[in-house]
């Protein structure tokens, strides 16, 4: 079996052991795609590299566009794929829902099934995110999760979960904090993280 | 090669948005993308997503036809855990697809 030789890095601790049944299967198939002639592995390599580099900084890019223009800010809520089209961004096979978080909504996104997450527009999702630990208790207690994240959102806010279990990504909408008056959109997006955009964060000047 | 579903045309839609419905008890084997923590609440239809191919049979090869009416629900997290720690107006929301859901 040939070695993994593409040049993106790993998290070590994934390295570590023989690989698992999983991994096996998933390293046979890509094989056999390549043997067939259906992909090539530098095509593979470069999904892999936009996954890494260029998705994640798509979901702040929206964001912040979204943060200075009302009209677009509807359109994103009315249809997230269609406005992230807009900008060239194609979310691929994900229909898009986007949560306006409010003085009086607080949304958060878990996907409890598995680890659905909008990977075209925020890349790969953490490994807190595909944890059971956060899995199966963000559904039953998000307040307490939420703190553990260092977000304390008030009694008087209503925190609304969002599983996705099936056909729809989410992302969040997180409310322009004060202190960004007169920003410029690349100065909003470097404060708009993945964690904002999941919910269990919100962004600070 | 994917196969023809075994499943029978599926109905117009049946749920509008503001209903009540509740989530069928039901433990049926295979894939599905019900949480069992929702099997047998009931909520409010938050939005009707649309028409996708069933996962429960595209897990096993068919091809996911006749497409089934996706909606988001809305259920209180008090009505969903007891003991519920949050505020009262707190809720969840997912999607449930049509044949998982009777009215209430």
């Amino acid at each position: 079996m040939k070695h993994h030789d593409h040049d993106h890095s790993h998290d070590p601790s994934f390295d570590d052991g023989p690989p698992s049944e999983h991994e096996i299967m998933s390293r046979a198939i890509q094989e056999l795609l390549e043997a067939k002639g259906i992909i090539s592995g530098e095509q593979l390599r470069r999904r892999m590299e936009q996954f890494d580099t260029d998705f994640p900084q798509r979901g702040a890019r929206v964001i912040a566009h979204a943060w200075l223009d009302a009209d677009f800010r509807q359109r994103l809520l009315a249809d997230g794929k269609r406005a992230c089209a807009e900008w060239g961004i194609d979310l691929e096979a994900d229909r898009l829902i986007a949560l306006e978080n409010t003085p009086r909504v607080h949304n958060v996104i878990v996907c409890t099934l598995c680890s659905c997450y909008p990977r075209a527009l925020l890349g790969m999702p953490p490994t807190w995110y595909k944890s059971e630990n956060y899995r199966r208790r963000v559904v039953r207690e998000p307040r307490a999760v939420l703190r553990e994240f260092g977000t304390v959102i008030a009694d008087d806010v209503e925190v609304r979960v969002h599983d996705s279990n099936a056909d729809m990504r989410y992302v969040v909408v997180p409310m322009r904090p004060a202190g960004t008056e007169g920003w410029s959109e690349e100065r909003l997006a470097s404060i708009i993280t993945r964690d904002a955009l999941v919910g269990v964060s919100v962004p600070k000047p | 090669m994917t196969l023809p579903s075994a499943y029978s045309e599926a109905r117009t839609r049946r749920f509008n948005v503001g209903e009540r419905v509740r989530v069928k008890l039901a433990f049926p084997p295979g894939h599905r993308r019900t949480p069992v923590y929702v099997r047998g609440k009931s909520g409010i239809v938050e939005r009707v997503c649309g028409a996708f191919a069933n996962p429960e049979e595209l897990a096993y090869g068919f091809d996911g036809e006749p497409k089934r009416v996706l909606y988001r629900v809305r259920f209180r997290q008090r009505e969903l855990w007891p003991g519920y720690a949050g505020a009262e107006s707190d809720h969840l929301e997912l999607e449930i697809y049509e044949h998982w859901l009777e009215p209430a």
